[in-house]
């Protein structure tokens, strides 16, 4: 479904990625993990077309269409999601007013017919429940006075509402408690299906206790270093990635 | 994702989608200000003798008087002789006497902004005087207002046909050598709205004024009065468009609010004058007087301001709060762009004990635009247990606009308390980022964000006209895109 080759990104000229591969099929789940500064986030924000972030080098595909000829907003048409690890605050804008918005904008954007407010509301409100949020959340300003956890959820709630089908959560597991990371991972979890593929970008093993990886991938210096099944979450755990950088 | 720049360049020029101009015969005054001409329009309206005096008293004080220099305002000198200071479409010069008699040219005009004027079309609820040039074309639902003893008319019919409410009233709040502007309104006010609300009535619906500019060389000085008996409450609004002209045009208006004990007045403006090309080249002169008076006990008036037009901006709508436990507030939107010069707020003045204030200014300035918050919050020495609260933000679009605040405070009495908050943020890149990353296109990111920062004024507004302001707002911003 997502096809990286020799990706390479420079950050306000300092070189971040630096040839990376990666291949995730529809219907997996992979993590991504390293130590900071390995270039994570970059590959996150490369992936969403933040502007600065553009690929110097390299491919990315999603479904076979190539990513780099589309902005932020079609990109999310056809059906990339970033989970942000810092989500913005948009003051005076409510949670169910920015996500109709999201959705219909989307829709629209595919051709598809956009829901009614109530419509959309009945659409919102089977996801309340996964994600432990209150209908009280819906009617509050998009991330405004959000706890770190009720962010990340809101994150979580996102997904669920726009149901994209390749899905690149970035650090959604920092700062949890590890009821919110239930939580979170049950979000996850919900979001599997045969016809979606899922990216974890991760620093700690964590996450990985709650949502199975198909694959796990070592980023470091900008490429991927490493990869295998989840038992290597478990190594990293355990020897820490100095022992893999120096490996590769 | 946009760059300051990119961002400038898209909300570079919007279109001003009420800039047409209406093909039709007008018979205007030749341009140029004196005794004479005041004496003209004050006969031309059979006005009575005291208010022709009036007019001149102004005239005579506004002669001695200079524009006021202190606004933070850049343009040149306005040729007062060049104005003419009367126009009105010649099919109406005997005045319709149904809304089947009014030129069809003219009910075009207002359909195209919007304003459908066949009572059976309006917006449910909403009784509406229509203001052309000098004159006032139609008002709606007379009658029915009529039932609860509410009057809403045409100034010039109300000083003729309720000549004492008018005189009590008129000039009683804005005196005639109140400032530069408001003298020379007096001089020369040519309609304007008339409401008195008895006491006791609440009023059946809202009422609303629209004022439209279309002669050339015209100057419009529209003048409204609003009372409020004992225990009544209105809630007005007024909304105002021009087409698109390359030379500057004037507007001076003058509007009063008296409320009497228990009384609350809710006056709304959505201000969409022409702002004139992108170097600044036209628009209208918006240099506004408007103030209320809580005469009575526990009064309470609310001015609501969501202003995106004119070229420049010269309006303080402000409260006098005379009678005890005597409530104001202001709650401002002002959006500039292009060239465009704004120096708005309010003032309020606390007179009697126990009064509130409240000040909510939103300030969003784009392009090369350059907007200013003035307001003063005066306490003065009877004002026992006085209160206020200003909340004064600004959002800045593009790195080429300015934005300014000039607080002013005057407190005489120990027991007074003020609270005052400001902010000035950006629209951040990591907020469009992270709208469009949920598939928000860019323009449909900005208007979200600028809505949420108006919020706490659109909710103020009457619930047909908060969704228009939005629009509004959208409007304003979307069309550079494309």
């Amino acid at each position: 479904m997502l096809e990286i080759n020799n990706l390479r990104a420079s950050i306000q000229e300092e070189s971040i990625l630096k040839g990376l591969d990666l291949s995730i099929p529809a219907g997996e789940v992979h993590a991504i993990m390293g130590p900071n500064g390995a270039g994570k986030s970059t590959l996150g924000h490369v992936l969403a077309g933040r502007e600065g972030y553009e690929a110097s080098e390299g491919s990315i595909t999603l479904d076979g269409r190539d990513l780099s000829a589309m902005d932020t907003a079609e990109r999310a048409a056809a059906g990339l999601f970033l989970g942000f690890q810092y989500p913005v605050e948009i003051p005076g804008v409510s949670n169910i007013q920015f996500l109709r918005a999201a959705y219909n904008a989307q829709r629209k954007a595919r051709g598809e017919d956009e829901l009614d407010a109530m419509a959309f509301l009945k659409h919102v409100r089977q996801f309340l429940d996964t994600v432990g949020m209150g209908k009280d959340m819906l009617h509050r300003g998009l991330n405004e006075g959000f706890s770190g956890g009720e962010k990340k959820r809101n994150e979580i709630l996102q997904m669920l509402v726009l149901q994209p089908r390749m899905i690149v959560l970035d650090e959604t597991d920092s700062g949890l408690d590890i009821d919110a990371l239930k939580t979170v991972a049950g979000g996850i979890n919900a979001m599997r299906s045969p016809e979606r593929a899922i990216l974890l970008i991760t620093h700690y093993q964590r996450l990985l206790d709650y949502v199975k990886p198909d694959r796990v991938h070592v980023l470091a210096q900008g490429r991927i270093v490493r990869s295998g099944g989840p038992e290597l979450a478990q190594e990293l755990e355990a020897k820490g990635y100095a022992g893999i950088e120096n490996a590769a | 994702m946009a760059t300051a720049a990119e961002l400038e360049n898209m909300l570079k020029r919007r279109e001003y989608s009420a800039g047409f101009v209406t093909d039709i015969e007008s018979e205007t005054v030749p341009p140029g200000l004196s005794e004479d001409v005041i004496r003209a329009i004050s006969a031309k309206k059979g006005e009575p003798e005291w208010l022709l005096e009036f007019r001149l008293k102004a005239y005579r004080r506004w002669l001695k008087m200079e524009s006021p220099s202190w606004a933070h305002l850049d343009y040149p000198p306005i040729d007062y002789q060049a104005i003419s200071y009367y126009s009105t479409p010649k099919s109406m010069a005997d005045g319709p006497k149904s809304l089947d008699e009014v030129d069809p040219k003219l009910l075009e005009t207002y359909n195209k902004l919007g304003i459908p004027l066949e009572e059976q079309k309006m917006l449910a609820g909403v009784a509406m005087d229509v203001v052309f040039d000098s004159v006032s074309v139609a008002t709606t639902f007379k009658e029915k207002l009529a039932e609860a003893g509410v009057i809403f008319c045409p100034i010039s019919e109300a000083v003729q046909e309720y000549p004492e409410l008018v005189r009590k009233y008129l000039g009683t709040v804005v005196p005639f050598g109140d400032n530069f502007f408001a003298s020379l309104n007096t001089a020369v006010f040519t309609d304007g709205s008339f409401v008195y609300v008895p006491k006791g009535v609440t009023c059946p619906m809202e009422l609303s004024t629209y004022f439209r500019i279309n002669e050339r060389n015209t100057g419009q000085f529209e003048r409204t009065l609003i009372i409020c008996e004992e225990g009544a409450s209105v809630s007005y609004l007024e909304g105002c468009t021009a087409p698109q002209r390359d030379e500057n045009q004037l507007h001076a208006a003058v509007v009063e609010l008296v409320a009497l004990d228990d009384a609350k007045i809710k006056y709304s403006t959505v201000q969409n004058w022409y702002p004139g090309d992108e170097d600044g080249k036209g628009g209208i002169y918006n240099f506004v007087t408007k103030r209320g008076d809580c005469r009575g006990k526990r009064s309470h008036i609310s001015w609501t301001q969501v202003e995106t037009g004119s070229a420049i901006t010269w309006k303080y709508p402000s409260c006098l709060l005379r009678g005890d436990d005597s409530r104001g507030e202001f709650y401002s939107v002002a959006l500039t762009n292009g060239r465009q010069q704004a120096d708005t707020g309010t003032k309020m003045m606390h007179l009697g004990k126990n009064t509130r204030s409240t000040i909510v200014s939103k300030g969003i300035s784009a392009g090369r635009s350059d907007q200013s918050y003035r307001g003063l919050v005066r306490m003065t020495e009877g004002a026992t247990g006085a209160r206020n609260y200003t909340q004064c933000d600004s959002l800045l679009i593009g790195d080429q606009c300015g934005a300014h605040t000039f607080p002013y405070t005057e407190v005489r009495t120990p027991s007074g308390q003020l609270e005052h908050e400001a902010t000035t943020s950006r629209i951040g890149e990591e907020q469009l980022y992270y709208l469009m990353s949920r598939g928000l296109s860019e323009e449909d990111a900005v208007s979200m964000i600028v809505n949420g920062f108006c919020r706490d004024v659109f909710k103020e507004l009457p619930m047909e006209f908060a969704v228009e302001a939005g629009k509004l707002l959208q409007v304003s911003l979307e069309g550079a895109v494309g």
